[in-house]
């Protein structure tokens, strides 16, 4: 049991990661529009409202709007564009 | 993240058991720094007041206040790292470093590399003999697996499904399954918190020609092949695909023993009906691997006996909402079945359709009817949108036909049957033939 022996590595191959930066960000967001995006899971609905009540009663400068994408787990992409289009920034959640 | 590389800064809110995979994922897809903040579990079921009280509290991760977090996150200045992002070249090697059979049994269980019982330590030899049981070069992509869709994908090959088929005990003759398995994409480790577990069925020749059963016991642990084939896929999912570590790279609550070895082959020379592979459009002469997502649940019965009607939409009923049943039932159930006039699988899904049904109310209260149905009924894709209209007390389908699926199996001992959760996709019936 103590003689030495090589065996293969049993893992996969990973992929090469190409780095990416964060986007540049405002020095506040009053008088901005901020996505509260649902991401679907179950009560994450709730937790949007909530959040922009919080908005609402906090930071009432900050214009904020719920969206969501049209399934759970897909990337949206006429829901980025809109964000893209009108939004300044977005909060996500809540995901798992 | 595509948010951020399009200039728009976010903050992606999670609960705070996942922040090691919620972090690990950021690392992988090259930005690191992405802006997270944490909310205690559960947000399922607890009211707007408790979910308001996790806003106006303390970042469970970040021991500061959530909201703190959350502005700081979107208007924070960024420094070099937030702006370069991170690039990395990853790989793993084709030999590890020499050692004992014991330290290596434990190296192998310290990195999550097993199911945690002992495995064939995959020599070069050992490689080298499985790799005969195929005419494909060793290092041919075979496939790429993920944990969750929103992982990246790695990359197997010939040689690295070799490997792990090695470990599972399987013998040469068994590897053009074991690549099947693997061409599937579909991983048999899915990081969900619900505890996925993948049942996976053989039809055609390639039964017979390396021994599988589909008679008594062939669910488990009675026959060789279908135990080490339904191994083999699971290791393979799990290191194929870079890991199924708790906490990480797999978040299932509970567990699942169906994750050891859930493969067996259909009864078809005893079956009164259509063998599997064939309603999908191969021929008998066709090997082929099925695969059934889910595993979630199982209930089971016996007969047909007279009160089966009441006994089979109490079984469909009892599993998921979004997760239909694989129906496994022994040659002697399927005959009775044949003799009540279900002389198709077809006429029997159709019946199971009709009649597991529940209240509006019922379907779709239910997590994920809700947060995978949902969406797809309010923008009018059917059946759910047709659910979603129903006043609370009509009664709705939970399945339609086609996604109830039977299997025959079974060695006559006793009348048996079981529903599985198991949902079929197309795509999930895979040639053995070509990776022979």
């Amino acid at each position: 049991m103590s003689q030495l022996i090589t065996v293969h590595d049993p893992r996969g191959y990973p992929p090469k990661v190409a780095g990416k930066r964060l986007a540049a960000r405002p020095e506040t967001l009053n008088g901005k529009t901020l996505y509260l995006v649902d991401c679907l899971f179950d009560n994450s609905e709730v937790f949007m409202d909530q959040l922009k009540d919080w908005f609402a009663k906090n930071l009432p400068a900050v214009n904020t709007k719920i969206i969501k994408p049209r399934e759970s787990w897909v990337d949206d992409a006429d829901m980025r564009a809109k964000i893209e289009a009108d939004g300044s920034a977005a909060i996500l959640g809540v995901g798992l | 993240m595509a948010l951020e590389q399009a200039g728009i800064p976010a903050v992606a809110v999670h609960t705070n058991v996942f922040a090691r995979l919620a972090q690990s994922t950021a690392r992988a897809a090259g930005m690191p720094r992405t802006r997270q903040s944490f909310v205690p579990q559960p947000v399922v079921d607890v009211s707007p007041e408790h979910l308001r009280g996790y806003i106006e509290g303390i970042d469970p991760v970040s021991k500061k206040p959530f909201m703190q977090g959350v502005i700081e996150g979107l208007t924070g200045p960024l420094n070099d790292e937030d702006l370069k992002g991170m690039s990395f070249e990853r790989s793993t090697p084709r030999l590890l470093a020499p050692a004992t059979e014991d330290d290596l049994q434990q190296l192998f269980m310290d990195n999550y590399w097993t199911d945690f019982m002992p495995v064939i330590l995959p020599t070069e030899e050992r490689v080298a003999a499985m790799l005969k049981g195929t005419s494909h070069p060793p290092g041919k992509v075979v496939g790429r697996m993920r944990p969750t869709n929103f992982r990246e994908a790695w990359e197997l090959t010939v040689e690295k499904v070799a490997v792990n088929a090695v470990m599972a005990g399987c013998k040469p003759e068994y590897l053009p399954v074991v690549l099947a398995h693997a061409a599937s994409g579909i991983s048999a480790r899915s990081s969900s918190t619900t505890s996925l577990a993948m049942t996976t069925v053989v039809n055609g020749p390639i039964r017979d020609e390396i021994g599988m059963s589909s008679g008594i016991g062939a669910m488990g642990p009675y026959n060789h092949a279908n135990v080490t084939i339904g191994r083999a896929y699971n290791l393979l999912s799990v290191n194929g695909q870079g890991g199924s570590v708790p906490g990480d790279t797999y978040m299932g609550t509970l567990g699942n023993a169906y994750n050891y070895s859930a493969t067996f082959a259909e009864a078809e020379d005893r079956s009164p009906w259509q063998p599997f592979h064939v309603q999908q459009g191969f021929k008998p002469t066709d090997s082929t691997v099925s695969i059934f997502f889910g595993g979630r649940y199982t209930t089971s019965g016996f007969g047909p006996r007279d009160t089966w009607k009441e006994k089979f939409v109490r079984c469909i009923t009892a599993g998921d909402h979004n997760q239909p049943p694989l129906i496994v039932m022994d040659p002697l159930v399927a005959r009775l079945f044949v003799e009540m006039g279900f002389d198709t699988k077809e006429k029997l899904a159709q019946w199971c359709s009709e009649n597991a049904v529940m209240p509006a109310r019922d379907y779709w209260d239910d997590q994920w009817v809700q947060t995978l149905t949902l969406p797809l009924a309010v923008a009018g894709v059917e059946p759910h949108a047709a659910k979603l209209k129903a006043p609370p007390d009509q009664l709705v389908r939970m399945y339609e036909p086609e996604e109830i699926k039977i299997v025959v199996v079974g060695g006559e001992t006793q009348g048996a049957f079981r529903m599985i959760g198991g949902r079929y996709t197309k795509a999930a019936t895979i040639s053995v033939d070509a990776w022979r």
